[in-house]
């Protein structure tokens, strides 16, 4: 039985692949060992690989929204790759439809988006800050 | 328990049987186009053996496993009929037309023909009822068949460009059907790792509530694995009808033409199409 999901660290991305049947408490390790890791390495993106992952229930996708909406407060992005048709079309059925997750076909798009989104989101700080400054200066 | 009259006179008589079952055969018809009279002659010999060994054993349950060998010939040669193309009433006339001469005989060699003639008229309309069932499950065979070769046909997935997928859809669409039509688009997302996927529903007659909703949900499975879904080929007379279902799109993108929903595929992909003018 594996007890524990390995997260990987990747510059400033946290990457996981789901490679067991998850069950519970795996789950909730998971939630728990992920939050610390994003805060411990100021994690901009979290990228979850659910390739070798066949079956899925409404535990398991109750799970991922609530790791993404975890994340997205602790200001990390959150993008989940390789999701299986079966389990595409079971969450459906199940009307799980993860609202606000991002999703990509496989890793490789999986991190090329995740980058694009990150460096938006950067490019946005940027504008904003150099807007503040400005309007400081002008109050000046 | 003593060997049931019928039995004896269709061993006594077989061949005085045969012949007038055939000749009452040849009065209601045959169908020469489908069938040549050797054929028939050779059936019905095979069926009133087959018949007078399983009288033998009783004529009451045709359930028992004497009776196994004339279900099986009735069966087999209803199924067949079925497919050549024989009406109903030709396929039960085949059984059916043994009660007149096999009543003649009861009349003329029995003590109590009325008894007799009932029991001789039940088992035939059982065996009658029997074929009337197997050209039925022939039929339902082929309509099966039919069903499931024109599902195969009816859902190819092309790749327009590298990374663009279209699925034309034909045809009236069932759950049944969006089933296969959504795992075959999914599956060929995965295979060739396209990011786009254009729905095209300009062969789709109407659009319902169910309709609708299956193309949602194919949308919403696609988008869960990273791709993206666009629906193209919206006739006016079905935008209007998805507006007065109150069927809510949501945020899927939605073109008039194929076309338009190439160029926006093709825009996303940030790929540009340039006229030559190299010559």
């Amino acid at each position: 039985m594996v007890d524990k999901i390995p997260i990987l660290k990747m510059g400033k991305f946290l990457l996981l692949s789901i490679q067991v049947d998850m069950h519970d408490q795996l789950a909730m390790d998971l939630q728990e060992d992920l939050t610390h890791q994003i805060v411990l390495h100021r994690s901009k993106g979290v990228l979850i690989d659910i390739s070798s992952l066949d079956i899925v229930d409404s535990f398991i996708g109750r799970m991922l929204s609530h790791i993404a909406h975890v994340s997205r407060i602790l200001d990390a992005k959150i993008i989940v790759v390789g999701m299986q048709p079966a389990v595409a079309i079971t969450l459906v059925e199940l009307g799980l439809s993860l609202d606000g997750i991002a999703t990509a076909l496989n890793v490789e798009k999986g991190m090329r988006r995740l980058e694009q989104m990150v460096e938006d989101d950067l490019s946005l700080e940027l504008e904003s800050g150099e807007d503040r400054d400005f309007s400081a200066e002008a109050g000046d | 328990m003593s060997v049931p009259v019928i039995a004896e006179l269709l061993k006594k008589h077989e061949s005085e049987l045969l012949q007038e079952w055939i000749a009452s055969q040849r009065a209601a018809g045959i169908r020469t186009d489908l069938i040549d009279e050797g054929t028939v002659l050779n059936n019905s010999r095979e069926l009133l053996k087959l018949l007078s060994i399983a009288a033998l054993g009783g004529i009451d349950d045709l359930g028992s496993a004497e009776w196994k060998p004339v279900r099986n010939m009735i069966e087999a040669l209803s199924r067949t009929q079925s497919r050549q193309g024989f009406s109903p009433s030709e396929t039960a006339t085949f059984v059916f037309s043994l009660k007149e001469p096999l009543f003649a005989k009861i009349q003329a060699n029995c003590a109590d023909p009325a008894s007799e003639m009932l029991k001789a008229s039940q088992l035939l309309d059982k065996l009658g009822l029997y074929s009337m069932e197997s050209y039925m499950t022939g039929r339902e065979s082929v309509i099966r068949e039919q069903q499931e070769s024109m599902l195969e046909l009816s859902t190819p997935v092309v790749e327009l460009w590298k990374g663009v997928l279209a699925i034309p859809l034909i045809g009236s669409l069932d759950s049944n059907r969006t089933q296969i039509v959504m795992e075959a688009l999914l599956e060929k997302i995965v295979q060739t790792e396209s990011e786009i996927a254009i729905i095209d529903i300009t062969g789709v007659p109407t659009v319902d509530t169910m309709v609708a909703q299956h193309l949602l949900k194919t949308v919403t499975a696609a988008k869960l694995m990273g791709a993206r879904c666009i629906i193209s080929g919206i006739r006016p007379q079905i935008a209007a009808t998805i507006v007065h279902l109150g069927v809510e799109l949501g945020d899927v993108i939605t073109k008039s033409s194929l076309a338009d929903a190439f160029s926006v595929a093709l825009k996303e992909l940030d790929i540009r199409l340039v006229k030559g003018s190299l010559r």
